[in-house]
C-alpha cells in the first residue's frame, strides 16, 4: 500500500478523487455529530459544557494523530529520502498545528468554567503545549534552511525528536497527578461514557480525521505541484 | 430530536469554543485550496512556457 502511494504520479491521481471524497464524508459526519451533539442532555455535572468536549476531544486527537503522520512521514523521508514522504510530513505540520492550537483554546474555554482556570500547568496542559511548541519549530525550521535537502533533513530529525512527546502526552494523566481528567474513550475496559454522549464524539472523531486526511491530501498535492514548478524553473534557467 | 441550542449560563465558552473551532478548520480549508491552485496554476504555466 505504501510502496503503491509512493509514486508520486499514482498519489497525484488517486489523490484527485480521494480528497474530495474524504471531504464530503467529513462534512456530512461533522453535520450528523454536530445535530446528535446539540439534541444530547445536557451532563448532571457539567451542564451544557459538554458540548465542548464534541470538538475538544477530536482536536486533541487530531493534534496527536497529525504529529504520528508528521512523524511517520519523516522517517521515511529521511531513510529512503523519497521525496514523497518529505512532502507528506511538510503538508501535516501546519494542519497539525491548527488542531492542537483548537485543542489548547477549547481545552481551556471549558476549564474555567469546570475548573475555575484558564489554564494551569499540569502534565496534560503541559505537553500538549510542547506539542504545539514542535509544531511551530519544525515550521519555522523548514522556513529558515533555504537548501530544501537540508531543511528536510533538520525537519525529520527534528519531527523524530519530538514524537517522543506523544506517549507522554497521551499517559500524562496516569502518570502524574493532573487537573486534567483521565482518558473516557480510549481505555482498556472500554469508554466511561453513555452512548448519547459516544456516538455524537465519535462521529465527531471521524470527521476531523476524515478532514484532516482531506486536507493532507490536497497539502501534499500543492507540495508536488510546488517541487514540479521549482523543477521546470531550475531547467529553464540552466 | 429537539435541539438544545439554549447554553445558559455557559454560553460565554460554549459559544467563543465553536466560533474559533469554524473559524480555524474553515482558515486550514482555504489555506490548503489556496495554496494548491497557486502551486498548480504555477506548476501548469511554466509547463506550457517549457513547450
Amino acid at each position: 500500500m505504501i510502496s503503491a502511494l509512493a509514486n508520486p504520479q499514482r498519489f497525484m491521481n488517486l489523490s484527485r478523487w480521494l480528497a474530495p471524497m474524504m471531504g464530503a464524508l467529513a462534512a456530512a459526519l461533522a453535520l450528523a455529530g454536530l445535530w446528535l451533539a446539540f439534541a444530547a442532555p445536557e451532563d448532571y455535572q457539567q451542564g451544557d459544557t459538554i458540548r465542548i468536549m464534541f470538538i475538544h476531544v477530536p482536536a486533541a486527537w487530531l493534534a496527536m494523530f497529525a504529529y504520528a503522520c508528521m512523524a511517520g512521514a519523516s522517517f521515511f523521508g529521511l531513510i529512503f529520502r523519497h521525496s514523497l514522504a518529505e512532502a507528506a510530513a511538510r503538508a501535516a505540520a501546519p494542519l497539525g498545528a491548527g488542531f492542537t492550537f483548537l485543542a489548547l483554546v477549547t481545552g481551556s474555554l471549558w476549564g474555567r468554567p469546570m475548573w475555575g482556570t484558564w489554564w494551569v500547568w499540569d502534565a496534560r496542559l503541559t505537553s500538549v503545549l510542547v506539542l504545539l511548541l514542535f509544531y511551530l519549530g519544525y515550521m519555522a525550521l523548514q522556513a529558515a534552511i533555504e537548501d530544501e535537502a537540508k531543511g528536510a533533513r533538520a525537519c525529520a530529525i527534528l519531527a523524530l525528536v519530538g514524537a517522543v512527546n506523544l506517549p507522554i502526552v497521551k499517559f500524562s494523566v496516569d502518570w502524574w497527578n493532573t487537573l486534567h481528567q483521565p482518558s473516557s474513550v480510549l481505555r482498556a475496559d472500554g469508554p466511561a461514557m453513555p452512548s448519547t454522549y459516544l456516538t455524537p464524539l465519535l462521529l465527531m472523531g471521524l470527521a476531523y480525521t476524515l478532514a484532516f486526511g482531506a486536507l493532507w491530501c490536497v497539502r501534499i498535492r500543492a507540495e508536488v505541484w510546488r517541487r514540479r514548478a521549482a523543477a521546470l524553473q531550475l531547467r529553464s534557467a540552466l | 430530536m429537539m435541539l438544545d441550542l439554549d447554553a445558559g449560563r455557559y454560553a460565554a465558552y460554549v459559544w467563543p469554543a465553536f466560533a474559533v473551532s469554524a473559524a480555524v478548520i474553515a482558515g486550514m480549508v482555504a489555506d490548503t485550496l489556496l495554496r494548491a491552485r497557486h502551486w498548480r496554476r504555477e506548476a501548469q504555466r511554466l509547463e506550457a512556457s517549457e513547450r
